[in-house]
């Protein structure tokens, strides 16, 4: 049994969204009762799978016994294993939020669940994989669920999830092209292999114009600038129920993917990757200023969450290219950091939506006194992406910070500098609206027993607050975990 | 119960009473009794004051406390040091938290104020990190705390929650955060030259690691954030725009926690990290003591034409906080000991000043000092004090204000400054010029005022604190070492930076 966790982890959620539909039929609530089961399963799994992780070293898991490079391996180092851990959780949360939005059919609500369950499958096995080919089948399974919960969230939902499939497509083209021309050279789809043969030399130009199509495919897919054009739509109109984890999870995911091409396949002794990293910081650049900007001039509160997000891509962006391995750090924790923040800000932006049915900002007047606690997230979540001690937004700019320094990429720190005083414009503006302006006097649209919302939306609140808290207090903890990967790769 | 007891947590102690009591206040507040919320208040101070008091002795006998909880960041631990510094501005942030509290109690009832959950729980939030700030050990402790004060003062500027609360609350928040932000990119700086932040009496940073035009951009980089919050000119412009925050709140501002901090902040970039000699070799103190001489003069003249009380208070506030920053810029054993005291002597002198205005303005509803003819005779304790205090911060002997000011005044004479000289008796003629009118236009015997024909004093919770901070404002001039040892504590950190040196 311990040995096969790291598939165990993704089967389950898999297995759930096989099965959800159809049981969906016999009961109405017990296809959602299973994709619960199942995502706290896996929950459950990966933490155990990050502690064996950290003692034991990496895990290297042949499914279905065919030895690699032939069979399809999943490598599991410490780096993926937090991020395994960041998905579990912010997928358990979001699957229990769920509940409270859209459709109220058995056969609509019973669909949602099981492609949130297949999202959480995608972005599970893009993780863990070892595996070129793997990477593009749980790629595809990721946008696929992901077309389908964007178009979920009403007409206009459906205009953007028509957008970024097409846009999508291309990207997922896009990848298999790289890694197709990667095949032809090389004739092996195991990452670990292909590193190895790259690595002898004589592949330059090979690489070079695989390199070119990955980073178009990745960018799109993580909504780097200047490729992120579909996303503002896509994360504001997405079923609300699933946004934390569609915002807050699924860009980050093909960044790691970046990450593990250019640092660990192409490795930074390549001279076209150092040109790349350069390219790479000049899109995070533009991105986090353009992002903040955007963000600045919205008052609907889901396109400033989703215009930060690309700026906020920037910071993980950023860090890769500086390339040291306190910068790459940075860039992990960031990812983690962030995914509580967005998340946690999306599920404050759905609580106030699913009490008083408004996304405008505008609207938001004084709600503090009847959401204390939703509102104190909001706030914490907003000082973390400002980056105010003791949040977990600090530390990972300090260590992005740091990185810089060593590398004397001075321009790198002023932009950190600038881009935190943006976000702080456009937070404030949101802050100053919950806790100053006169109340609007909306219609409270549940207010049974004694608490300020359900329970299942209470619980996603609290815990993004402890971990947003949480991971900042105790970064140096993660940081080393990180570390027992990053230390010796990059620059 | 080695926790409770033993000596290297209580700087812990001290900063987690408060912030303990912040959250219980913002939990409880709307539940509880409007009584049992502020009894939150008085027991938490009640209790900051003993856990900081009880460390003076340790301290005088020269024990450095000091404690290291984990590493905040890779290499650097979240720690507290309790050196005489740091220990000076506790006492005064402490001891006048109570007193702030129970003429808070007075104030806010006897003007009917709305949020007094968020402003008690934003108040104790504040003095956590205020105290924070005084035993950090290191350059990121330090900011955690710095970055935590700024966003805490936040809802209390803009307590009102009208258009100019709200647009001095975006003014205080631009000034800070900005400032801050550029702290923090110094920071990385200087752990990336120094690979190290702990603070040294004396410094750490050489010339080697930070070569000229660095060191001073470096050096603007960190001070920045400390000239921001102690007001020196041209950064002081939030300070008279915060004026619309309820009188308390700009005693917190001006007296016990936010200018000071600005004060500290400077104190340690300059002598802590820095240290005198790559100050002195980078031009940066120079620089920044002709900035600071330029504040107290200018911050006074504009003092002379407000005739708006507090705002009258504010300018002198801004000039009074630049004594401190020239104080430490001269860079002398002496000027640093007076830089130091002054931090306790203007904070019992502001804080009596602010509290009669709040008083007056609670009582008669007036803002303007020319409305306030004969109003001497309605309020006669209130306005005594006021006149107390007014001599205190002309620097008149027995007066608090005189030791400091004497002090910064040796230094700048052995380290041959005539001007500097000159400023500060300058200055001092013109606080008497600011100050003095409003004196006598209050006890102005002639005009009969009708609003001030009978005696009515504010309510006894404002009315004793005020008193209470007079009267140690005197005492602290004829015996400045009475008590908590607070000019001791001055000598000693002067001589701690200095000692090496020589």
């Amino acid at each position: 049994m311990k040995e096969n966790i790291p598939v165990l982890i993704i089967l389950l959620p898999l297995c759930s969204a096989l099965l959800c539909l159809l049981l969906t039929g016999l009961h109405k609530r017990l296809g959602r009762a299973l994709v619960v089961l199942a995502t706290a399963g896996s929950l459950v799994l990966s933490v155990i799978q990050l502690r064996t992780v950290i003692t034991e070293g990496t895990i290297h898991y042949a499914v279905g016994g065919y030895e690699p490079p032939f069979g399809i391996e999943l490598v599991i180092d410490s780096l993926n294993a937090l991020i395994i851990v960041m998905i579990s959780i912010i997928g358990f949360l979001t699957v229990l939020f769920a509940e409270n939005f859209g459709d109220d059919r058995p056969v609509v609500k019973g669909s949602a669940n099981a492609i949130l369950a297949l999202l959480i499958t995608g972005l599970l096995g893009m993780t863990s994989t070892g595996d070129m080919f793997n990477l593009y089948v749980f790629l595809e399974i990721t946008s696929l669920s992901a077309y389908c919960l964007i178009a979920m969230g009403g007409s206009k939902g459906v205009v953007s999830a028509y957008r970024y499939m097409l846009v999508g497509t291309i990207a997922a083209t896009f990848y298999l092209l790289g890694i197709g021309i990667l095949y032809s050279a090389t004739g092996t789809l195991n990452m670990g292999d292909l590193s190895a043969i790259l690595n002898k030399g004589g592949y330059d130009d090979v690489m070079l114009v695989s390199m070119s199509f990955l980073i178009a495919a990745f960018g799109i897919k993580m909504a780097l600038f200047p490729f992120h054009g579909w996303q503002p739509s896509a994360y504001t109109h997405a079923e609300p129920g699933t946004r934390p984890l569609i915002t807050g999870v699924m860009g980050k995911i093909p960044a790691l993917a970046m990450f593990r091409y250019f640092y660990c396949i192409y490795g930074t002794d390549y001279i076209y990757v150092k040109y790349l990293l350069i390219l790479l910081g000049v899109f995070s650049v533009f991105g986090m200023l353009y992002g903040s900007l955007m963000a600045m001039g919205q008052s609907d509160i889901r396109k400033i969450l989703a215009y930060s997000s690309v700026a906020q891509i920037g910071y993980i962006s950023l860090g890769f290219a500086i390339g040291t391995p306190v910068a790459l750090a940075g860039s992990f924790l960031h990812m983690i950091g962030h995914a509580f923040m967005k998340g946690g800000l999306f599920f404050c932006t759905g609580a106030i939506r699913f009490k008083y049915g408004t996304v405008n900002i505008d609207d938001f007047g004084r709600i503090y006194k009847k959401m204390p606690l939703t509102c104190g997230l909001l706030v914490v979540a907003a000082l973390s992406m400002i980056g105010i001690p003791p949040t977990a937004g600090f530390f990972s700019k300090w260590y992005l910070a740091l990185g810089a320094a060593g590398r004397h990429e001075w321009i790198y720190i002023a932009v950190l500098v600038i881009s935190s005083l943006l976000n702080a414009v456009y937070f404030f503006k949101v802050i100053e609206k919950v806790f100053i302006q006169q109340d609007k006097g909306l219609d409270d649209k549940w207010s049974k027993g004694e608490l300020e919302l359900p329970l299942t939306i209470i619980l996603p609140v609290v815990v993004c607050f402890i971990a947003i808290l949480g991971i900042g207090i105790f970064n140096v903890k993660l940081f080393d975990i990180l570390m027992l990967t990053l230390e010796g790769v990059g620059l | 119960m080695t926790f409770i007891t033993a000596i290297e947590y209580r700087p812990l102690l001290a900063v987690m009473v408060s912030l303990i009591a912040s959250g219980l206040i913002y939990v409880l507040g709307e539940h509880i009794r409007p009584n049992a919320r502020e009894a939150i208040t008085l027991i938490a101070s009640a209790l900051k004051i003993i856990i900081v008091y009880s460390m003076i002795p340790y301290v005088l006998e020269g024990t450095e406390i000091h404690l290291e909880l984990f590493s905040i960041v890779k290499g650097v631990s979240f720690a507290f040091n309790v050196d005489p510094a740091g220990m000076v501005f506790a006492c005064v942030a402490s001891t006048l938290w109570i007193l702030t509290s129970v003429y808070s109690i007075g104030y806010m009832r006897g003007h009917g104020e709305q949020n007094q959950t968020g402003y008690y729980a934003a108040f104790a939030m504040c003095l956590s990190a205020a105290t924070g700030i005084c035993f950090a050990a290191n350059l990121i402790t330090f900011f955690i705390f710095y970055e935590v004060l700024t966003v805490a003062t936040y809802p209390l500027v803009a307590h009102y929650r009208d258009k100019e609360g709200t647009i001095s609350g975006r003014k205080y928040l631009a000034y800070t955060l900005i400032s801050g932000q550029i702290f923090f990119a110094a920071i990385v700086i200087v752990y990336a030259v120094s690979g190290t932040m702990e603070f040294t009496p004396g410094g750490f940073l050489t010339e080697e690691m930070l070569p000229m035009p660095w060191a001073l951009i470096v050096f603007f980089m960190m001070v920045g954030a400390g000239m921001v919050k102690a007001g020196v000119m041209p950064l002081h412009s939030w300070l008279p725009a915060a004026m619309v925050a309820p009188t308390p709140v700009s005693a917190l501002l001006h007296a016990v926690a936010v200018v000071k901090a600005g004060a500290f902040c400077t104190l340690r970039v300059v002598l802590y990290v820095f240290g005198p000699t790559l100050a002195k070799s980078c031009h940066g103190a120079d620089i920044l003591a002709w900035m600071a001489v330029f504040t107290i003069l200018v911050s006074s003249l504009i003092a002379l034409k407000k005739t708006n009380l507090k705002a009258r208070l504010a300018f002198s506030t801004v000039g009074q906080l630049s004594y401190i920053v020239l104080g430490i810029c001269i860079l002398t054993p002496f000027s640093t000991a007076g830089a130091l005291y002054h931090i306790v002597a203007h904070a019992f002198m502001k804080i009596t000043l602010f509290m009669a205005a709040g008083a007056i303005f609670v009582t008669t509803h007036k803002k303007d000092i020319r409305e306030m003819l004969g109003l001497g005779k309605r309020m006669p304790v209130t306005m005594a004090c006021f006149t107390l205090a007014s001599f205190g911060i002309a620097g008149f002997p027995f007066f608090a204000g005189f030791v400091s000011k004497a002090n910064i005044i040796f230094g700048a004479v052995a380290m041959g400054k005539p001007f500097f000289v000159a400023t500060l008796i300058v200055s001092a003629l013109l606080a008497l010029a600011y100050l003095m009118p409003v004196v006598l236009i209050a006890f102005k015997k002639e005009v009969e005022n009708p609003d001030f024909a009978a005696r009515g004093e504010a309510s006894l919770c404002m009315l004793v604190p005020l008193v209470i901070t007079a009267i140690i404002s005197i005492i602290l001039g004829i015996a400045p070492n009475i008590g908590l040892h607070l000019f001791d504590f001055s000598i000693m950190a002067g001589n701690s930076i200095f000692t090496p040196l020589m």
